[in-house]
């Protein structure tokens, strides 16, 4: 088969597996109990949901691959900062862990407790 | 010479970016970007001593390279393992913040461990202080913080160890 015509299938189904971590992302906001959980899958099912979808518009058009490769870049530098900022403001706007959480060793250490975590 | 290494550093940084950017590119294109790197490289680098503590030597570069595949497949599995998380019926998730200890004491290092954790479904770093990193866990699945610490940082660790020192 002739490359044209591979590379653009090939594009579409890295696509195709992209979209479908950011529809995993989607339900898993709904259905995640609190905000830390819901931000395990918001922000970070989206990383390599992005990062497929991105690379297979990339292969589909290989003129853009330059500047796909400088937002892949971009993605993964900036994301864990955002999500990092996150969770430390709710934790310390005091925003409460799920019921079922097993630990909590930041709050342990900031009240001065010794507890399971050393 | 470790200041002329971080001008080369930071000179070669912004030339890749702007290649990346302008690709397929032309040599006008290639000129005006080499001049103006050049000129930043050689007004900004004492301000910037972060890219002084990288290390450069062909080992580094090396696992370097064998870091970015570990560090993609360790993304897929946890991708995986979060996903199933999201679609099971029960949602067995097991979450609390956990604390780990690192032994990397360049900057740039533990910063590239924090991103690294935070990148990786299931983990999110929530605070450092120091050497200790206090972590989101969405499944703990540990009772002490060698555990903790085998689990979640030593995979990256090993490599970083010897890229950043």
């Amino acid at each position: 088969m002739e490359l044209q015509t591979v590379l653009p299938i090939l594009g579409g189904l890295l696509s195709v597996v992209g979209a479908l971590f950011l529809l995993l992302a989607a339900i898993g906001i709904i259905r995640m109990p609190d905000v830390y959980n819901r931000m395990q899958t918001g922000t970070k099912a989206t990383t390599l949901g992005s990062i497929l979808f991105l690379l297979g518009i990339g292969i589909a058009q290989p003129s853009w691959l330059g500047k796909i490769v400088l937002l892949i870049l971009f993605i993964v530098f900036t994301n864990p900062i955002s999500s990092h900022v996150l969770a430390r403001a709710a934790h310390f706007r005091g925003i409460p862990l799920a019921k079922g959480t097993v630990r909590d060793c930041l709050a342990d250490d900031e009240a001065g407790e010794q507890g399971v975590c050393e | 010479m470790k200041r002329l290494l971080a001008r080369f550093l930071i000179f070669t940084f912004l030339l890749i970016i702007w290649l990346l950017l302008t690709y397929p590119f032309s040599i006008q294109e290639l000129t005006a970007g080499a001049v103006v790197s050049l000129l930043i490289a050689l007004f900004s680098a004492g301000s910037i001593p972060i890219f002084a503590e990288m290390r450069t030597g062909p080992r580094a570069i090396i696992w370097g390279i064998a870091y970015l595949f570990v560090f993609f497949f360790e993304l897929v599995k946890s991708n995986l393992d979060v996903a199933f998380r999201v679609l099971h019926r029960k949602i067995p998730i097991q979450p609390g913040i956990v604390k780990v200890r690192t032994t990397l004491t360049s900057r740039i290092g533990r910063l590239a461990l924090a991103n690294s954790i935070t990148l990786t479904p299931g983990t999110i770093t929530v605070e450092t202080k120091g050497e200790y990193f206090y972590v989101h866990w969405i499944d703990v699945r540990a009772r002490n913080i060698e555990e903790t610490t085998q689990n979640i940082v030593k995979k990256f660790e090993k490599y970083l160890e010897v890229i950043f020192g």
